[in-house]
C-alpha cells in the first residue's frame, strides 16, 4: 500500500515536472512562433482549428458569456490547462474531450494565436421578437 | 472587427437597390467602377454555414474579397435551443436575431431574396427578382423535406395540424400551443426518420422537453417516439438512463418504428408494426440537401447529399461551387457547431484559393453537440475531427465523447455555447 502511493506520487511529481517543461518550452518555442509553423501545412492551419473554438470561446477568443475568454491569455496558463486537460485533470467537463484530440504542437501554436489576440467586447447581439412572414 | 476597404456608398447603394427591389446584381461592382481585388463570392443561404463564411470570408481576406448572401428570411431563428421551446423555458424570440450586426460589421452585402435556378456554366444565380454572377459560390441551404410516401403531410395547411418544427419559426411555436392546449392523460407521438437527418440527438432531446413539462404540468401524459433507426442514434447511453429514469412511465421509446402512413385528420400513425393514435403529433421527415443544391444537382450521393473536397468544401461534380453545412454528405452530425466549422474551413481555402496560396492540407476542428434532458441540466458530445489523407474525409480523433451524466453546470455551458456562437455568427 505505501509502496502503491508512493509510486503514485512519483508518477504525479514526474507528471508536474514534465508539464513545466512543456510549458517552458513552449514560451520559449512561443517567441519562434512568428513564421509560419513548418510542421503544419498551411498558416490556415492554427486560424481554423481557433475559429472552431469560438462555438463556446467567441469570436477570436473573446466569449460573451461564462465560459473563459482566450484572447490575450498567458501562453504557459493555456498549454498548462489544455495539457492537464489531455491527462483528464482540472476536472473538465468537456474540454478534455477537445484536447485529447489536439496535438502538443498544436495546442502549443494555439496558445500563440490566442495569447497575440487582442481582448474586445463583442458587439451586444438583442434577440427579437417572430415577424408574422417567417416560416 | 475588421472593417473592409470597400466603400460605404456602394453598400448603401446596394441597400437602397435592394429596397426598390430593382437589383443591378449582375456586376454592381463594375457599375461603380470598383472591384475588390480578388472578385466575388455569392453565398445561398443565411443559416449557421453561410452566414459564418460569409463573415469569415470578410475578415480573412481582409476585405478583398466582395461577399454577398442570398437569404429569403429576414430573421435568424435558432434550431439550436428551440426544443426549449417545446419544454417551455424559452420562447421562440429568444432564439430570434436579424443580420443587421454581421452585414454593417464585415459589410456582407445581402440580398433578401429567393433563389430559382443556378447557371453553372455562365456561373450565375438567378433569382425571383434579379441575377447575381459569381466568381465562386457557396451554398449553405440546409435541408429540404423528403414527403415521399406521406405526400398529404407535405401540404402547408395539414402541418398547421401535424408540424415538423425541425426548422425553428412558427412551427415551434405551433407545436407548443398544442402542447399547451392537449388534456392532462393526453399522447404526444413523435417519429423520427433514418439517419442522417439534421440534429442527430435532437429528437431525444426534443422527447425530454415535452417529457419535463408533461411531468411538471400533465403529469398523466404520455411521449410515444417512433424510431426508424434501430437504436438512439447519439448520447445512447445518456438518454437511455433519462427516458428509463427521471421519464419512466412517461416516454415511450419504440426502435426500428418507421411511419409508412399518416391520416392527418385523426392523428393516426401506421408503421410496419403497429397503428398509434397520436393527441399531439409531430412528424419529422426523411431529409435532403436543401433546394438550392438540388436546383445546380448538387446531391449526387443517394440523390439526397452533396459530395464535397473536404479542403475546400468544393462540390465533387463543379469545383468552383462549394456546399457546407448540413446539405454535405459526411460521416459527421449535421449539428450547428460543424456547420460552422466547415464554414471556417471552407472560407480559409476560398481565401486562400482566390489569393494564390495553398488551403491547409490537414484541416482539424472541433464539434460540441449539447442536449438539455430538463429545463436546466444538459448532457454534451464533443469530438476534434481531423482530415485522414487516405479516406479523404474528416475522422473523429480518439479522445472524444459523452457527458459522464446530465448536469446544471452543463447547463450553463450550453447557454453559453449558444450565447458565444449567436455572437460569433450574426456579430
Amino acid at each position: 500500500m505505501v509502496n502503491l502511493m508512493y509510486t503514485q506520487a512519483m508518477l504525479k511529481l514526474i507528471y508536474h515536472c514534465f508539464l513545466m517543461y512543456l510549458t517552458t518550452t513552449s514560451v520559449a518555442h512561443a517567441a519562434e512562433v512568428v513564421a509560419p509553423p513548418n510542421r503544419l501545412s498551411s498558416p490556415s492551419h492554427i486560424r481554423i482549428i481557433a475559429a472552431s473554438c469560438a462555438a463556446c470561446h467567441g469570436t477570436q477568443g473573446n466569449s460573451v458569456s461564462i465560459t473563459p475568454s482566450l484572447a490575450g491569455l498567458d501562453v504557459g496558463y493555456f498549454v498548462t490547462h489544455m495539457l492537464a486537460y489531455q491527462q483528464g485533470e482540472g476536472n473538465p467537463t468537456v474540454m478534455h474531450h477537445h484536447a485529447k484530440g489536439l496535438s502538443v504542437d498544436e495546442i502549443n501554436l494555439l496558445a500563440t494565436y490566442f495569447a497575440q489576440q487582442k481582448r474586445f467586447n463583442p458587439t451586444e447581439l438583442k434577440s427579437q421578437t417572430l415577424q408574422a412572414d417567417h416560416d | 472587427m475588421t472593417n473592409s476597404a470597400i466603400s460605404n456608398p456602394r453598400r448603401h447603394f446596394l441597400k437602397l437597390a435592394a429596397a426598390a427591389g430593382v437589383l443591378l446584381a449582375s456586376q454592381p461592382s463594375v457599375a461603380l467602377g470598383r472591384k475588390p481585388p480578388l472578385g466575388r463570392v455569392v453565398i445561398i443561404g443565411g443559416g449557421y454555414a453561410g452566414t459564418t463564411a460569409a463573415k469569415y470570408i470578410r475578415m480573412w481576406s481582409l476585405g478583398n474579397i466582395e461577399t454577398v448572401v442570398i437569404e429569403k428570411s429576414s430573421q435568424f431563428v435558432s434550431c439550436p435551443m428551440s426544443n426549449l421551446v417545446l419544454g417551455g423555458s424559452k420562447s421562440i424570440n429568444d432564439l430570434t436575431f436579424n443580420y443587421d450586426l454581421v452585414q454593417k460589421n464585415h459589410d456582407i452585402q445581402w440580398v433578401r431574396d429567393e433563389v430559382m435556378s443556378i447557371d453553372t456554366d455562365a456561373q450565375k444565380v438567378m433569382m425571383k427578382r434579379g441575377e447575381m454572377r459569381y466568381d465562386r459560390l457557396i451554398v449553405a441551404p440546409g435541408v429540404d423535406f423528403d414527403y415521399g410516401h406521406l405526400t398529404a403531410l407535405a401540404a402547408p395547411q395539414a402541418q398547421q395540424h401535424i408540424p415538423h418544427a425541425w426548422k425553428a419559426g412558427w412551427q415551434t411555436v405551433n407545436l407548443r400551443q398544442q402542447l399547451e392546449a392537449m388534456p392532462n392523460g393526453g399522447v404526444f407521438v413523435m417519429t423520427i426518420p433514418k439517419a442522417p437527418y439534421r440534429c442527430p440527438p435532437g429528437p431525444y432531446e426534443r422527447a425530454c422537453q415535452v417529457a419535463s413539462y408533461f411531468k411538471t404540468h400533465k403529469p398523466n401524459s404520455k411521449v410515444i417516439v417512433l424510431d426508424a433507426n434501430p437504436e438512439i442514434t447519439s448520447k445512447k447511453g445518456l438518454f437511455t438512463q433519462v427516458f428509463n429514469e427521471p421519464y419512466a412511465g412517461i416516454i415511450d421509446y419504440r426502435p426500428n418504428n418507421e411511419i409508412s402512413a399518416v391520416d392527418i385528420a385523426s392523428k393516426m400513425v401506421t408503421t410496419d408494426f403497429e397503428r398509434v393514435k397520436a393527441d399531439v403529433l409531430n412528424v419529422i421527415p426523411p431529409q435532403l440537401a436543401g433546394k438550392p443544391a438540388q436546383m445546380a444537382g448538387l446531391n449526387n450521393i443517394d440523390k439526397r447529399w452533396c459530395e464535397v473536397d473536404f479542403l475546400t468544401y468544393a462540390s465533387a461534380l463543379s469545383p468552383n461551387i462549394h456546399v457546407i453545412g448540413d446539405s454535405v454528405s459526411a460521416g459527421l452530425p449535421k449539428s450547428a457547431h460543424m456547420a460552422t466549422s466547415q464554414a471556417k474551413v471552407c472560407a480559409a481555402a476560398i481565401v486562400d484559393l482566390m489569393s494564390g496560396n495553398a488551403p491547409d492540407a490537414q484541416p482539424v476542428f472541433a464539434n460540441t453537440c449539447y442536449s438539455f434532458v430538463d429545463n436546466t441540466q444538459a448532457i454534451h458530445v464533443a469530438h476534434v475531427y481531423r482530415y485522414d489523407a487516405a479516406k479523404k474525409a474528416m475522422i473523429a480523433a480518439d479522445g472524444g465523447g459523452v457527458s459522464a451524466k446530465p448536469t446544471a453546470q452543463e447547463g450553463q455551458f450550453a447557454t453559453a455555447w449558444a450565447n458565444n456562437m449567436w455572437s460569433d455568427v450574426l456579430t
